[in-house]
């Protein structure tokens, strides 16, 4: 009966995946032919040509992209349901149910934030890392559904791993958006920004989000570290051992610690700001590849 | 070339008084920040000593050259080496020399009052300025207060600050950092850790000659454990039938801790805790519970003899030592729960329950090195100087007979590896965690700005100012205006 609950989890999965292809190709479709000026719009103001946008040739394309992306979450979200249920615990038991958890959550919190803003341009970027993220998973991280070994049987498992998916999801956003400020910025430099990027937000506004989502989140990566101290101590007989995982949260958290510094301190913004949010988000992607995969040490169960 | 520029004298007050500055700079901060994220990395690229000492010795085996610069450099030790607390002492030193004063200057500031009105207010930010209205500075007198901000009251003008939390909550952040420190230096220097096997069926006592590993911190002394005791009564594990995962570890134990005797139960998350100490339940295997006799049947030994596992399905090595058969007699033993051929390892255990259990042993004879005076571990014989005597393997009830005795395999019975941490500095570094959640949180949302307003007899000016360019002061600016004029 269990087993049946994890091949049902898997052909949602593999929907889900087939949803989020076609969000990425609507998507794309419409970055592609968004911005097309109408003849004769654009006027001069002095010196300076206004270009006339028209969003009305895509919004179709564009609402069917967001259609497809929430049938996706749907889908997805019913594929770690029963993933749950045919394992009998949270479906963060091992890598592959934490990929496809995160990848939930990362759409899921897209979703959600896109009530309040119109944060479309951001759509194919968030349907294609779905895409890999669940495609790696279910094609190199993928092991059977399992009970839980002793040591993760605790009520901090939820506790400990629910704040890093949140605070990993955030910071990975963070860097997009910070990957987004580097880009960009390189178009200021020289002139004006090509047309299928007009819709992103200003520089400033980039600089800014990057940072409010670190200092929003950061408390809650210190919480998530404090909890797994506070778990560890239960499950291992100390609360800080310096095993790799430990090490490099510790990292991460120096790391985004050190940013909050610079900006709020000293005063960093703009390009240096945006590189040290890059630095900082991939020893948070690094933990979780690096450590999972090749690493040694008590955070490694069931193969991955 | 032909200038030289003379530095002027510093004497040695001035010079450590410049050497202070640059240490407690936001700068050097920073840098001393950044460096210990670097610092740390080695230690989870290269094996360390204190966590994985197996791994260090096979990569001594194999990079012997690499190894011994490695070591030179602390590399195997990362975390104790003298440059990584280098770093962290003055990080720490740097924190303190920074903070310490901030707290002095933001107590002061938080009994002071805020600092007077600006003489031209157009200049501030969110400035507007309308016609006179009733009771305008009384208005303003009752927003502020009912919005709890501190003021200053000059004559026709009001300067209102608030949010001094944000401050407030940096400070403790940084304080509680120091209260983590103290509590792990604490728990390092005043605590201990210690290993100890116990078979089911005996009782473990809390003394030092029990343990099989036991390390105490610089500071604490050996003869200060807790007298406590505990018996293992019954040990339970399941498996999953399929993987051999490990589904669940209980152990059910007698505790007898200062007259009193309880019943309690251990499980992997589920210590047991004596004060600052706890108990864990770190790992099992099996005993096997031999007879040996001589060739006269007198018996010279008998009891469990743990083993040590060596793979998922606790396939255990071992050894067993006789050393009063005349002479001497050692066996070196495997030992598998589930019994399985196969044509390429010879014996394999299937499975960790004990479903087909069987011991299997070659017997040596000889001299066992044991009166040396040497320490020899209990889980490995030196066959140097002995010789082979003969092969065998029992199943439970079974006695095989050699040359010079017998050996019977009465039962086996599991053991269970008790971990036992005494950490008095934990609950420090805890509240040290916590507190600095909250002042992170306090920190990082509290919104540090000030409003003013002047009456005169052009109108009444109002105008805000936030630090850190924090938003939301345009709407509170507004709100604050459209209650002076009595609009709400």
């Amino acid at each position: 009966m269990l087993t049946t609950w994890a091949y049902i989890s898997n052909y949602f999965v593999y929907s889900a995946m087939a949803v989020f292809a076609l969000s990425f190709v609507a998507h794309a479709f419409e970055t592609a032919f968004a911005v097309r000026t109408p003849e004769n719009a654009d006027t001069t103001e002095g010196n300076l040509l206004v270009k006339t946008l028209d969003y009305k040739r895509t919004e179709k394309a564009a609402r069917i992209a967001t259609a497809l992306m929430i049938l996706a979450f749907v889908l997805l979200l019913a594929g770690v349901v029963a993933r749950g249920i045919s394992a009998e615990h949270v479906p963060w038991g091992n890598m592959y149910e934490f990929s496809i958890t995160g990848a939930l959550a990362f759409t899921g919190a897209y979703l959600v934030a896109l009530r309040k803003h119109d944060l479309r341009w951001l759509g194919l970027f968030i349907s294609i890392s779905a895409l890999l993220t669940l495609g790696t998973a279910i094609t190199l991280l993928y092991r059977d559904s399992a009970p839980l070994v002793p040591a993760l049987q605790s009520t901090w498992l939820v506790i400990h791993v629910v704040a890093a998916i949140i605070s990993g999801g955030v910071f990975l956003l963070a860097n997009v958006v910070a990957g987004a400020y580097l880009y960009l910025e390189r178009f200021e430099d020289k002139s004006a920004r090509p047309v299928w990027l007009q819709r992103v937000p200003s520089l400033e506004l980039l600089d800014q989000l990057s940072y409010r989502l670190v200092a929003f989140v950061f408390p809650l990566w210190t919480f998530s570290v404090i909890a797994g101290a506070i778990w560890a101590e239960a499950a291992w007989g100390r609360y800080w051992g310096w095993d790799p995982k430990e090490t490099w949260a510790f990292i991460t958290w120096v790391a985004y610690a050190a940013y909050l510094h610079a900006r709020v301190t000293v005063g960093w913004r703009g390009r240096r700001a945006a590189w040290l949010c890059i630095f900082a988000g991939s020893t948070f992607l690094f933990n979780y590849v690096y450590v999972n995969v090749w690493g040694t040490g008590k955070h490694t169960y069931s193969g991955l | 070339m032909s200038e030289q520029r003379e530095l002027p004298e510093l004497g040695f007050l001035a010079l450590s008084r410049f050497a202070w500055r640059q240490l407690t700079s936001m700068r050097t901060a920073l840098i001393l920040l950044l460096l210990m994220g670097i610092a740390a990395i080695p230690g989870s690229l290269i094996p360390q000593r204190p966590i994985n000492p197996m791994a260090v010795r096979d990569f001594y085996r194999s990079n012997p050259e690499l190894a011994r610069w490695y070591d030179r450099a602390s590399l195997f030790d990362v975390y104790a080496s003298p440059w990584f607390s280098a770093i962290y002492i003055l990080l720490f030193i740097s924190l303190i020399g920074c903070v310490l004063p901030r707290s002095v200057e933001h107590y002061k500031a938080m009994l002071a009052k805020p600092p007077a009105t600006p003489k031209n207010l157009t200049r501030l930010s969110h400035y507007q300025q309308f016609a006179n209205a009733d009771e305008a500075l009384n208005r303003a007198t009752q927003w502020f207060s009912k919005n709890r901000f501190r003021v200053r009251i000059e004559g026709n003008s009001i300067s209102a600050e608030k949010g001094y939390l944000r401050e407030s909550g940096n400070l403790l952040f940084h304080l509680s950092l120091i209260l983590v420190l103290v509590g792990v230096s604490f728990g390092s220097l005043f605590g201990m850790n210690g290993y100890a096997i116990v078979n089911v069926g005996e009782r473990f006592i809390n003394v030092p000659t029990t343990y099989d590993t036991l390390s105490f911190g610089k500071l604490k002394g050996d003869n200060s454990l807790q007298p406590f005791q505990i018996t293992v009564d019954k040990f339970d594990a399941k498996y999953d039938p399929k993987t051999s995962a490990p589904l669940d570890y209980t152990a059910w134990v007698t505790v007898e801790d200062e007259g009193k005797i309880s019943k309690k139960v251990v499980k992997v998350n589920q210590p047991l805790t004596f004060g600052s100490t706890r108990v864990y339940l770190q790992a099992n295997g099996y005993s096997p519970v031999v007879t040996v006799r001589d060739s006269y049947k007198n018996v010279v030994l008998q009891g469990p003899v743990p083993l040590l596992p060596q793979d998922g399905n606790l396939r255990s090595i071992g050894v067993i030592k006789v050393p009063d058969a005349d002479p001497a007699i050692g066996f070196v033993v495997s030992f598998v729960p589930t019994n399985a051929r196969t044509a390429s390892q010879g014996s394999i255990s299937i499975y960790p329950e004990l479903l087909d259990p069987k011991l299997l042993f070659s017997i040596w004879q000889g001299d066992l090195g044991l009166d040396s005076g040497i320490p020899t571990s209990v889980y490995k014989i030196d066959t140097k100087n002995m010789t082979q005597i003969g092969l065998g393997s029992v199943k439970p009830g079974d006695t095989f007979n050699y040359s010079s005795g017998s050996i019977t395999l009465e039962t086996v019975v599991p053991w269970v590896n008790l971990q036992v941490v005494q950490d008095p500095g934990k609950s420090y570094a805890l509240i040290g965690g916590i507190l600095a959640i909250a002042g992170l949180l306090t920190s990082l949302y509290g919104r540090r700005r000030r409003i003013w307003i002047r009456v005169s007899d052009s109108g009444v000016e109002v105008a805000g100012l936030a630090r850190n360019s924090a938003p939301g002061l345009e709407d509170e600016v507004k709100k604050f205006i459209s209650f002076v004029k009595g609009e709400k």
